[in-house]
């Protein structure tokens, strides 16, 4: 999943990078309210960490327009006040969720996961497709119950696609989800993912749709 | 004196005193004046009835020795009369009277010393008779009158005094009842409690005092306000470097690929030499809130308290640091402590808006002050008047800036009578601070 960290601090957003990385998630950080809304149009985020306090206004700004154009990607606001005013305009303002700093690491990730959760309409915290089980909180996959080891790209790949398995998700899709702005992409680094993901969960768990993209097979 | 009740009363009762004696001895001088002349009269007019009478007394006895007669009016003990022929033989005198002449004066008033006692006298001369009358009367017992006079007074002013010190003393407790009141009150009060005294109750005098103590109250409430906005703030700044610290602590702890885990620790360094700064600053402006009074100016020489304070300060590679050498030996009067303040956040100020450049200190070109002039990115017309408040960060705010550098500088310089200024510069972008006396 790709997340927007929007956060003038730089020690902060560079460990946000850092561990959101480490439970599967691509970043990319701005620091400014226009850097943010320069980003949030031009690229789409499976959720945005917005602090309120940005040097060039308020965080609730940026979320007021996201939503305003009709975005509706999950937004989990930061908060350095304990004010209890600024969280309720968070809220109000089409925040999905809060956090105040100082916060915990992995309580952020578990509040990121559970807000793109509850956008895409799952109750259940893991995605199930015809035997193969992946589990957002511990970057685990289990097929038929026997677990499988996959690389951090790899689970970002298969989660694209178990989210809505049926859907198609084409290869410039996927490279967005998996790679930042700074990354170099290698031409055909999906190819490599979606060759080993066959290797490791089932010859023909994934289907190539030729020139459009890739989805999960039907389950029969 | 502590008590004002009992510096009232002695004061009163001193005036008191001090009007009663000047009183009395008034009346003493006043009594004594009056008792003479009035005695003076009664000597005058006795020597003339005694003269009138003289002719049927006639001369002297056959015998020669003079005759001694009953005063009209019983006036022995006090009045003595002697006739004397003018050829100087006594012709009679009076019970009582000395023996000895009592005056040589031919006629009128006249004193003299007869057996120990001065005696006053009164001579009528009357040649066609023959005599002189002398009528007199002893001193010692005009003064006697006089002071019986004045003892009668003395004795019941002597007993009203300690009643009058009774009426004094308890009329002051009620008077100063307002006073007490007032106090009882204030004693009674909550240590929270910053509500002005209704000066409306207290009495006149008591009421620019009263004036005062409000005027007071609404100063601490201001100071305390003061403090806990500051204490919020700091509260609230101290949490973004504590956020980096544990954000980067959880991923160097959950990290497995040591480059990740080394980034992490490099930047818990960044954050820690940051939050150390930060709380650095509080301090720094902590003890300038609580400098209350006002530190000896003494002439600081602007040369070496800005070396001084430059050369101990970190400067990254690309910032150049020049200083006038005009400064040196040029003096402005101010504390030293808080001038060295100043120059140290104002430098630091400068280094964390450039990442290369110069940064220029030089002398003031009117007038005494420094000035200091770096090439960062100048701060915005509209953010100018606020950059001095605290934790106020504006669009240039740097990474590692707390927001409070400028405020320090601000205070600082307030703290030796100085003023600071600060403008855009306008050869080209950055900004210029000046601290001077205006």
């Amino acid at each position: 999943m790709r997340i927007l960290v929007v956060e003038d601090d730089h020690i902060i957003s560079d460990g946000l990078r850092a561990g959101l990385a480490m439970s599967g998630a691509t970043v990319d950080c701005v620091a400014t309210c226009a850097d943010a809304d320069a980003a949030l149009a031009a690229s789409r985020f499976g959720a945005v960490v917005l602090d309120l306090m940005l040097p060039d206004g308020s965080g609730l700004d940026v979320l007021r327009s996201l939503r305003g154009r009709g975005d509706r990607t999950p937004v989990l606001l930061l908060t350095a006040r304990d004010a209890v005013a600024d969280r309720i305009a968070g809220l109000d303002g089409g925040a999905d969720d809060y956090l105040s700093k100082p916060f915990d690491l992995d309580e952020l990730s578990a509040r990121i996961r559970a807000v793109v959760r509850r956008a895409s309409g799952r109750a259940a915290a893991s995605l199930e497709h015809g035997g193969i089980r992946l589990d957002p909180g511990t970057l685990t996959v289990t097929v038929d119950g026997a677990t499988v080891t996959v690389s951090r790209r790899e689970f970002m790949v298969l989660a694209a696609l178990m989210e809505r398995p049926s859907v198609l998700r084409s290869k410039s899709e996927l490279e967005d989800r998996l790679y930042g702005w700074q990354e170099e992409i290698e031409s055909n680094a999906v190819e490599v993912h979606i060759h080993n993901l066959r290797a490791k969960i089932g010859k023909h768990a994934i289907e190539t749709v030729r020139g459009l993209g890739y989805r999960m097979r039907a389950v029969a | 004196m502590k008590s004002l009740r009992v510096r009232l009363f002695a004061i009163l009762l001193l005036a008191t005193g001090l009007i009663w004696l000047s009183a009395m001895a008034w009346i003493y001088l006043g009594s004594r004046r009056e008792v003479e002349r009035v005695l003076d009269n009664r000597l005058q007019e006795a020597a003339r009835m005694v003269s009138s009478l003289v002719g049927a007394v006639g001369g002297p006895d056959s015998d020669g020795t003079p005759r001694t007669f009953q005063a009209p009016m019983s006036y022995e003990r006090q009045l003595s009369c002697q006739i004397w022929s003018i050829d100087g033989r006594m012709v009679a005198r009076s019970s009582g009277a000395p023996e000895r002449r009592l005056s040589d004066a031919p006629a009128g008033f006249s004193e003299r010393e007869v057996d120990g006692e001065t005696w006053r006298v009164f001579t009528v001369e009357e040649p066609e008779k023959g005599v002189r009358v002398m009528v007199g009367d002893r001193l010692g017992l005009r003064e006697r009158l006089v002071t019986d006079l004045i003892m009668g007074l003395l004795a019941p002013a002597l007993l009203i005094v300690p009643l009058l010190g009774l009426l004094i003393w308890v009329s002051l407790g009620r008077g100063l009842r307002p006073l007490r009141l007032m106090a009882r009150n204030l004693a009674a009060r909550d240590a929270d409690d910053m509500s002005p005294i209704d000066a409306a109750l207290a009495p006149t005098e008591v009421r620019p005092l009263a004036a005062a103590l409000n005027a007071l109250f609404l100063k601490v409430e201001a100071a305390r306000r003061h403090e806990r906005d500051v204490t919020a703030f700091a509260a609230h700044e101290l949490r973004t470097p504590l956020t980096g610290l544990k954000t980067q602590a959880q991923v160097a702890l959950a990290a497995t690929d040591p480059d990740v885990t080394r980034a992490a620790l490099r930047q818990i360094m960044a954050a820690v030499d940051r939050t150390a700064h930060l709380v650095r600053q509080l301090l720094d402006a902590a003890r300038l809130d609580a400098a209350t009074e006002a530190r000896p100016l003494t002439d600081v020489e602007l040369g070496a308290l800005v070396t001084e304070t430059v050369r101990t300060m970190r400067t990254p590679p690309g910032i150049r640091t020049v200083i006038d050498p005009e400064l040196r030996g040029f003096t402005i009067r101010g504390d030293p402590d808080s001038l060295r303040l100043a120059v140290r956040n104002l430098h630091e100020n400068a280094v964390q808006h450039m990442e290369t450049g110069t940064i220029e200190w030089g002398r003031r070109p009117e007038g005494g002050g420094v000035f200091v002039r770096d090439e960062g990115p100048g701060i915005p017309d509209e953010e100018l008047p606020h950059v001095t408040k605290r934790f106020f960060r504006g669009r240039h705010k740097s990474a590692t800036g707390s927001g409070l550098g400028l405020a320090i500088a601000e205070l600082a310089s307030r703290r030796s009578g100085l003023s600071l200024q600060l403008r855009n510069r306008s050869d080209r972008p950055g900004l210029e601070a000046e601290i001077f006396r205006g």
